[in-house]
Formats: structure tokens, sequence, C-alpha cells
């Protein structure tokens, strides 16, 4: 009998794992079948877009079961559990799906109602989030109409998908109401539970500065403990309030909704516990875990999903021959931030390398950390790649899926220069 | 800045190795008395059972899991509310909670 893999969610990872295994497999032709509860597949990193009149649906959304190849099984019903003793999954209706081999890679889901009020404020539609097609949709009219007062950006707490994102959205609003020859007429302010503007020291330096610039206001460690919609204002658990007339608030993230009905699987959080390096749940080592869904600590972004591609699909093969794993995932991440005005930098790191200044991925590359046109257009063809190279399993050529620092600047080396300039 | 500096610093009476940001590189080198100390230098005068039982809830779950659990994971698992945690440790629960509690910087942040 061939070897049966069932795949949890068709998005990015699911997708690409599915075509990976599919075509790495093809002479044991194992059976591969992937569930997920829709048929739209959403290139995420368009939903940034789509406030501004950048993006619009039609441009982001495919059918998922057209990303898989020929020979995958594509079921569309949402999942009730799974029971890993039993090695088995309960679809919605009672169906069953016996297997050898699961992959969760249902990605993580939006969870406003943790946040006293947030629901509420979104029903008011004083609070939106680009984080959903409806949700980018309600906030393109919502900025639309707005034309003076503050705007809040506000991340209630992390993880998020995407973590440049909200900035990002920051940067962008900026130029959009610059075009609007409104920009005077409105306040933004970009609100975060961290102690910067980003996480990694070097680059927080960077995004703070070009906050500073654009003349968007930081509010740092700011907890949100309540929305209150009506008084318009955030209120954070020290007491601190950060008034509003419009928020974008990120709301916490989850796992989906099923790990937590699968006992053994997942956290408190529903994402499940997974070896950083080698991507086998630590649930069972039949099961293995690619993208948002896992609790490792890297970014929850699709590049991340892409380098995680490369060790899982290893690692399924090393165990279905019965070898021992492959443990070289290193937390590779690589994201444009979009700044505005057509640029947009380029950060690259990994677990253990903050991101840092240089070229990538070698001398002779991109600018990483500094905005320019070119990581713009890179950020532009990037939705091109997703779909015809990404989705399908393709390797970007040149680049493996280790984090490169031919091109870097070490941190030491970095500061130094800073010094110098400083001095000079 | 990137700093990667150990200090050695004498609490209680232990010598113990910080990292910049105040942190514990050995959580092994911690004591109850230590945390005593910690807790008052964050401004909070008397631990109470309260804060004893987060204090040694995040210990066992840096020691299960690797890493210290998050201001929401404490809200849902450590048996003490958000709110409460906060007006436990007004200066950030998770991250005073893991100084006194002796562990490195919970990793929830990324």
């Amino acid at each position: 009998m061939s070897t049966r893999i069932v795949i949890l969610g068709a998005g990015t990872g699911g997708t690409l794992a599915a075509n990976r295994l599919h075509r790495e497999l093809k002479h044991a032709q194992p059976d591969i079948t992937v569930v997920d509860l829709d048929d739209s597949h959403v290139y995420q990193p368009g939903l940034l877009f789509m406030p501004f009149g950048l993006a619009n649906s039609h441009d982001i959304v495919r059918p998922r079961h057209r990303q898989l190849h020929r020979g995958i099984t594509y079921v569309q019903q949402p999942i009730d559990h799974v029971d890993i003793e039993a090695n088995l999954v309960t679809l919605e209706g009672g169906r069953k799906l016996p297997y050898d081999v699961l992959i969760v890679a249902t990605g993580a889901v939006l969870a406003p109602e943790e946040t006293e009020g947030l629901t509420d404020a979104m029903a008011i539609d004083v609070a939106h989030h680009f984080y959903t097609l409806s949700g980018a949709e309600a906030l393109e009219s919502a900025l639309a109409r707005f034309e003076r007062g503050r705007i809040v950006v506000n991340v209630v707490d992390m993880p998020i998908k995407c973590p440049v994102a909200p900035l990002e959205f920051c940067f962008l609003a900026d130029w959009y109401f610059h075009e609007r020859g409104i920009r005077e007429h409105v306040e933004i302010t970009y609100v975060t539970p961290l102690d910067g503007a980003f996480t990694k020291p070097v680059a927080s330096a960077t995004l703070s500065g070009l906050l500073a610039e654009k003349n968007i206001g930081l509010i740092t460690e700011f907890n949100t403990g309540s929305v209150d919609g009506a008084a318009r204002h955030l209120v954070g658990y020290d007491g601190r309030e950060a008034s509003f007339d419009l928020a974008v608030v990120i709301p916490v993230h989850s796992g989906a909704a099923y790990v937590g009905r699968s006992p053994g699987l997942g956290d408190e959080l529903n994402f499940v516990p997974t070896d950083v390096h080698t991507l086998q749940s630590l649930a069972k080592p039949n099961v293995f875990v690619i993208g948002d869904a896992t609790n490792v600590p890297a970014s929850k972004a699709g590049s991340v999903t892409h380098f995680e591609g490369e060790v899982l699909v290893e690692n399924v093969q090393r165990f279905i021959a019965g070898e021992s794993l492959d443990a070289s995932f290193d937390g590779h991440a690589n994201c444009f931030i979009e700044t505005g005005f057509d640029k947009a930098l380029l950060i690259d790191f990994n677990y253990e390398t903050e991101p840092l200044p240089g070229h990538f991925p070698s001398a002779l590359g991109l600018p990483l950390l500094k905005q320019s046109h070119m990581n713009h257009l890179g950020k532009l063809m990037f939705q091109w790649f997703y779909w015809h190279g990404l989705l399908p399993g393709r390797d970007i050529p040149g680049l493996g899926s280790g984090m490169p620092s031919a091109g870097k600047h070490a941190a030491a080396e970095h500061a130094a220069e800073q010094n110098k300039e400083h001095v000079s | 800045m990137t700093t990667t500096t150990t200090t050695t610093t004498i609490i209680a009476g232990i010598a113990v190795d910080l990292n910049a940001e105040g942190f514990f590189e050995h959580p092994d080198q911690w004591t109850p008395e230590i945390a005593e100390e910690l807790a008052k230098a964050e401004g909070i005068e008397k631990m109470s059972d309260k804060h004893w039982q987060v204090v040694k809830f995040m210990r066992q779950e840096y020691f299960a899991k690797g890493t210290g659990p998050t201001v929401r994971m404490l809200g849902k698992t450590s048996g003490v509310s958000v709110k409460e945690l906060y007006e436990l440790f007004p200066k950030g629960p998770a991250k005073v909670a893991a100084r006194i509690a002796g562990i490195p910087k919970p990793k929830g942040c990324i």
C-alpha cells in the first residue's frame, strides 16, 4: 500500500509541501490528500495594498485546488479534530482520513474577541484591520472617507502574521494622505507592545528613524487592555490611553480552532509545538508542521514558510525511509518592507542573526536595511514568483533555504561604522 | 545596540551572571532570596502569594519548554488573569516576572 500523507491546510505551506512531496516522491506514488475549508487561496502580502486602492481581491485570490499538481487529492471540508494516537483526521460531517504522515499547515487565525471591546469597535466601523479580504476592503472604504483626524495603528500582542506589515501600513498611509493632499490634517501613530519599532535592535533603529522622518508618532511598550469604540481610545493595562478617530488594530492571533479540539496536538494558543530545526512536531513523530501553525520562534511569514519547505519535505522523506532527520532549518526570514513613494527596504535574518545592513544575497545583490526603488520592484515581482515558483515548490535560483551571510555587514562592524558617522 | 555583555553581580550573597537587559544567563544560579531582592529593585516591596505563584509558574514553564511564557500565555495558564498580572507587575508582567524568576527573556516577541 502506498504511504498516505494528509496535509491540513492549502495555504502557502500546505500547497508548497504537497507539490514538493508529489514531485520528490513520484516513484513511490504516495497518496497525498490536502484539506481546507474553502477554495480561495489569498496572496496575503497583497492585503496590505488593498486599503490604499493598490490591489483588489481579483488580483490576489485564486482557487486553492488549482495550485495543487495533478495527482494530489483536494478535499474541501472543515476539520473537526485529529486523533494523533489513532493517526486519524475527522472532518466536519464525520468523514475520516487515516494517515501515515500528517502535515499541519493550517496557519494562524485572528482572535479579536480576546481583546475587550475590539469586536464592538469593529462593528461600529471605528476599528479595522487589513488581515482578511473583508477587513482590508472595509478599511479601504474607511480610509477613503477619512478627511482629517488621528489614526492609530496598533499591534495588540505578538505573534502576528508578517510582523512588519503594520509598520508598512503606517508608511503607506503617510504616502496615501500625501497623494490626497491632506497629510497635514492626519496624525498617524504606531502603537506597539514592543520596546521599539521592531524586535531586533539594528532594524528597530532604522525603522524608528523612518517613522520619525515621515512624521509618524511611535508609542512603545503599550499593552492594549481594551478598545473603547464609543470614546475612541485604546486603553493600556498600565492605564495609558491612545485616542483615535480611526483605529487600525491587529488582533491577537491563534492557531486553528480544530487544533484545540485535538488532544495533545497544540499549545494554549492552538499553535503546534514543533522542533525548531527539523519541523517535526513534539506531539508525535509522524506529525510535521509548516508555516504559521508552528510555535517556532521565527516570523510568521510566507518567506519563512518557503524556506521551511525544503527541510520539511526532506524530513518527511527521511521519516518514511526510517532515516534520522535533517536538523538544518535556521529560522531564515526575508521580508521586503514597503516604505511608500515606490520604495522598499529589505531585511534578511534567522534565529541567531538579526537583520543587518549590506546586500542580499551577496555583495552585488539588493541593498539590505536601506530604502530603494529596486526593493520596491522586488516586492511587486514577488507576487508573480509566489504563484509560479513558490507554490509549485521551485527554489529561487542561487538561493538555498539557509540564511546567506556573504553580503552582510556584521553587527559590530555596523556599530563601528555608525560611531564613525557620529564622530565625523 | 547589540551588546552581549554579561556582568557578574552579587545578589543576596550569591554571584549571578546577568545579561545587558538584566536577565539571568544561568537560571540555576537563582534562589528564592534572590527573587525577593530583585522584586524590591523592581519596586515590589513584598512578594505576595500571587507574585510567587506567577514566578514559580514562569520557572516551571521555562524548564519544561525552554522559554518563559508571554503575558497572554500566562493569562491563559497561570491561574492569574492578565489584568491581575499587570497589577502585580505594573512594568510588564512577562519581562519583570522573568527577571525576578531568574530566567531569560521570554521568546514571545519575534
